[in-house]
């Protein structure tokens, strides 16, 4: 039967207590990669206690919902700026995200290319070290170089250095206003328009090629993103169609999920490289292919030998589905220090033992 | 302020080590003349000084590795050294330390504006780094106060802020890659031109960690394409907490300005006597930056006035060209010279949640009553990261005491609300022994351990950020 502790102090008992390997588990709908143990469940220590809209900061249990998260911010027209990606239809799973789960795999969506990743919204971490003590670092402010930068190494652990038990955020406003720019591209005149409008003035807020169409998108105050979405027309170069309001909202929601792969069949990919790398990557391969982050993150699925065309050109490529390595391999050196690290924050190696290495 | 014992055995041993040192180095790299490395003894934080055993200047990855070797080998600590312009000792010497300055390493080895970044010699100044790409449109959005000299290996070292983070971040938002050297020699990647880590997030792990887990000799940076243009808007009010309160309204409201920097009394009439900027006769001023192009500027100046409006300001001026937009900047920009031409001062850097910005104001005013020294205050309103300025007369005896000790209850304030003690410039040596007012023992046992991986023998600039009681069993020597 799974441990299911309701308090940071319980989180740490049982961790302390552990006899056998433990398998941490938030709601299940991102883990990958392969781990035995006891389940240890998240999902008690649930519930926002801290949300100051003024100060555009939310503190919350590591087994919150997210969709309650979300809700809450919502009340007060906010949102987490990062956009955290839904892959329940895309994996196949059901069950509900947590809070802690999405810092765990540090999980990020399309605005990324202009606000960063979960772990540059991320302010702060509470969390029980494999030995069972509870370890703070960060806090609830914007800027805090206060001792050294745990909370960075937390986001995107998953699970393996600690047991997630808080978690404060830098939130956002909702902007008044968002559009998409449409227009059709191949894939490499795709990259090299997204890149103009990255590198145009016009502060893009997200920029993917879905199925032969680019898509960028602005949000901010009205008439900002009418005079903004009229400049990136001309950057773009192509015949445009311009997609307000709920619309452009429901365009980003399907890029965020990965949609367009959703219900195929076979190895499924997530690869970071340089955007301009992302043509020569997908060259040639029998496979669908998304593209976000203005090329810079590329969605495979179908056979092909993803890993090798990654270690040619640079960058990751994680298995998020599949038969084979889940985690890209690291240099003698990086791996030597990763190991370091779990082996003093997790001495017994009982924290999802062996999932990332 | 206590400083570690300097090593007696090495000490005795400086022409051995330095004899080794010149063999893996060229001629002029390495300097042990004490006439010569007197100018290492300090750095921003200048009331410590001490000089170090000797200094070297690598120019190269690999010159930088041979001589981390060698004071591997022979058990030297290592005092790793930007351009020297830490306010928190970051880079004081000790009297048996090499000083690694890496001033030498100031070349751009990479420039992609298609993939928007830009790699560089991490001894390149912060606003060398925006040279290199300004003209193509671009810029690197960190910018400390002191970007004309410092170094992007100190801005990583410290995870350095500035004005502008409100909207772009700080250091390790913007930081994509490194190349680090450890204390054994050995060079290691970490990121690249690419978003994301593969596995942990070592990269995060060393931005801000002061140069305790190694020396950074590259850097692959994130560079922005600049805005079209930029416009603040001043507003003053005759209250501290009204001005704090239409902080927390405009953030509220969705309103993302580049800038939010806030002045009380003290300062404003300083900077005015200094500068003649013009500012109001008002207790709190806010110097609010907007950009865009001119309509977005207006469109969101308009709404940050709306809101100012409601709070009753006593002046509200709007810069309507680029000679107004300097004119609201001048008095701010000088701040730090008025300041030092009146008085000797301490500068410091606690970030505090914005909604506790009210009660900490009155809080310093009377802690600064309390110790009988006057206190103002500049800082970036926006994120919360306040810079009380504490006067002092370092010529009268007891003097510097005081001010420490008003540093001190200032910044257990700010923890006291949910802040911090640092924001920006880093714990260095000057706020080492506070750590444990917001850090638990196994908090701090945490971050040792990471130090403990990546250098096991606690070489690199050993006696800074960790209270040297809890660090003295892990310090070599």
């Amino acid at each position: 039967m799974a441990m299911r502790p309701c308090s940071e102090a319980d989180l740490a008992e049982c961790v302390r207590s552990a006899a056998s390997p433990l398998r941490i588990a938030g709601g299940g709908t991102r883990a990958i990669g392969v781990t035995a143990g006891e389940v240890l469940e998240t999902g008690g220590l649930s519930g926002v206690s801290l949300y100051e809209p003024g100060a555009l900061t939310l503190v919350a249990g590591a087994g919150t919902p997210l969709a309650e998260v979300e809700a809450v911010l919502a009340g007060e027209g906010q949102r987490l700026a990062f956009e955290v990606p839904d892959l329940r239809a895309l994996l196949g799973r059901t069950g509900v995200s947590t809070l802690g789960g999405v810092v765990a795999a540090n999980a990020s969506g399309p605005r990324r290319v202009q606000v960063g990743a979960c772990r540059d919204s991320l302010l702060g971490v509470r969390f029980v070290d494999g030995r069972g003590d509870v370890i703070k670092s960060g806090g609830r402010v914007m800027k805090n170089v206060t001792g050294y930068d745990l909370v960075k190494l937390m986001a995107g652990s998953r699970g393996t250095l600690g047991v997630l038990s808080e978690v404060s955020f830098k939130v956002q406003a909702r902007p008044g206003a968002e559009a998409t720019l449409c227009a059709e591209f191949a894939l490499a005149p795709g990259v090299a328009a997204m890149g103009r409008a990255l590198g145009s003035p016009y502060d893009v807020s997200g920029a993917a090629w879905v199925g032969g169409e680019v898509r960028v998108r602005v949000e901010g105050m009205a008439g900002s993103v009418a005079y903004r979405s009229a400049a990136l027309a001309a950057v773009l170069g192509n015949e445009v169609r311009v997609v307000t309001g709920a619309q452009s909202a429901a365009l980003w929601r399907e890029v965020r999920d990965v949609g367009p792969l959703g219900g195929l069949d076979g190895p499924l990919w997530r690869v970071s490289v340089k955007p301009s790398d992302a043509p020569a990557l997908v060259e040639g391969l029998e496979a669908a292919v998304m593209l976000d982050w203005g090329g810079g993150l590329v969605w495979i699925c179908g056979p092909g030998d993803v890993r090798a065309r990654v270690a040619a050109l640079g960058g990751h490529a994680t298995l998020m589905r599949g038969e084979g390595v889940v985690f890209p391999p690291e240099s003698a050196a990086v791996a030597r220090l990763s190991a370091g690290l779990r082996a003093r924050f997790d001495p017994r190696g009982i924290l999802n033992a062996g999932l990332m290495g | 302020m206590d400083m570690p014992i300097p090593n007696a055995a090495i000490l005795g041993g400086k022409a051995r080590i330095v004899a080794r040192l010149a063999a893996v180095l060229p001629a002029d790299a390495v300097i042990s003349d004490p006439a010569e490395t007197r100018a290492y003894e300090c750095d921003a934080l200048a009331a410590y000084r001490c000089a170090p055993l000797a200094v070297v200047l690598p120019r190269t990855t690999a010159e930088v590795a041979a001589a981390l070797r060698v004071c591997h080998e022979l058990r030297v600590p290592v005092v790793p050294r930007g351009s020297g312009t830490s306010l928190a000792g970051g880079a004081m010497p000790t009297a048996d330390c090499v000083v690694l300055g890496i001033s030498r390493m100031t070349a751009v080895l990479d420039t992609d504006y298609p993939n928007r970044f830009v790699r560089v010699q991490a001894g390149r100044t912060n606003l060398a780094v925006t040279g290199a790409v300004e003209g193509e449109g671009f810029f690197y959005a960190p910018d400390p106060s002191s970007q004309l000299a410092c170094a992007i290996a100190g801005n990583i070292a410290m995870n350095s802020g500035g004005a502008h983070c409100l909207k772009y971040g700080v250091t390790t938002n913007n930081l994509l890659g490194v190349t680090l050297v450890q204390m054994d020699g050995t060079v290691v990647e970490f990121g690249g031109p690419w978003a994301d880590a593969g596995g942990l997030d070592l990269l995060g792990l060393v931005c801000g960690s002061e140069g305790q887990l190694g020396v950074v000799t590259e850097a692959t940076l994130r560079i922005l394409p600049k805005p079209e243009g930029a416009r603040p808007v001043l507003i003053g009010f005759d209250s501290s907490e009204v001005a704090g309160a239409c902080v927390s309204d405009i953030i509220k409201a969705g309103i993302l300005p580049v800038a939010i920097e806030f002045m009380d009394r003290l300062l404003i009439e300083v900077c005015e006597d200094f500068a003649k900027a013009g500012y109001p006769d008002c207790e709190a001023l806010l110097i609010i930056e907007v950009e865009g192009s001119d309509a977005e500027i207006d469109e969101q100046l308009a709404a940050i006035i709306g809101i100012a409006r409601r709070h009753n300001p006593v002046e509200v001026r709007e810069s309507r060209s680029e000679a107004e937009a300097k004119r609201i900047w001048l008095g701010r920009k000088s701040a730090f010279s008025a300041i030092g031409r009146l008085s000797d001062y301490m500068c410091l850097d606690g970030t505090i949640p914005v909604s506790a910005l009210p009660l900490v104001l009155r809080r310093i005013g009377e802690l600064g009553a309390e110790h009988g020294l006057r206190v103002g205050n500049v800082f970036h309103a926006g994120d919360g990261n306040m810079h009380p300025l504490i006067l002092y007369d370092a010529n009268k005896p007891g003097d510097l005491e005081i001010c420490e000790a008003l540093g001190a209850a200032i910044l257990k304030l700010c923890v006291e609300v949910g802040g911090c003690l640092t924001g920006e410039h880093g714990v260095g040596i000057e706020k080492r022994d506070l750590m444990g007012v917001q850090f638990s023992g196994p908090d701090m046992e945490a971050q040792m351990r990471v130090k403990d991986v990546f250098d096991p023998g606690w070489l690199l600039n050993p006696a800074k950020v960790f209270p040297l009681e809890i660090s003295a069993g892990r310090r070599a020597g």
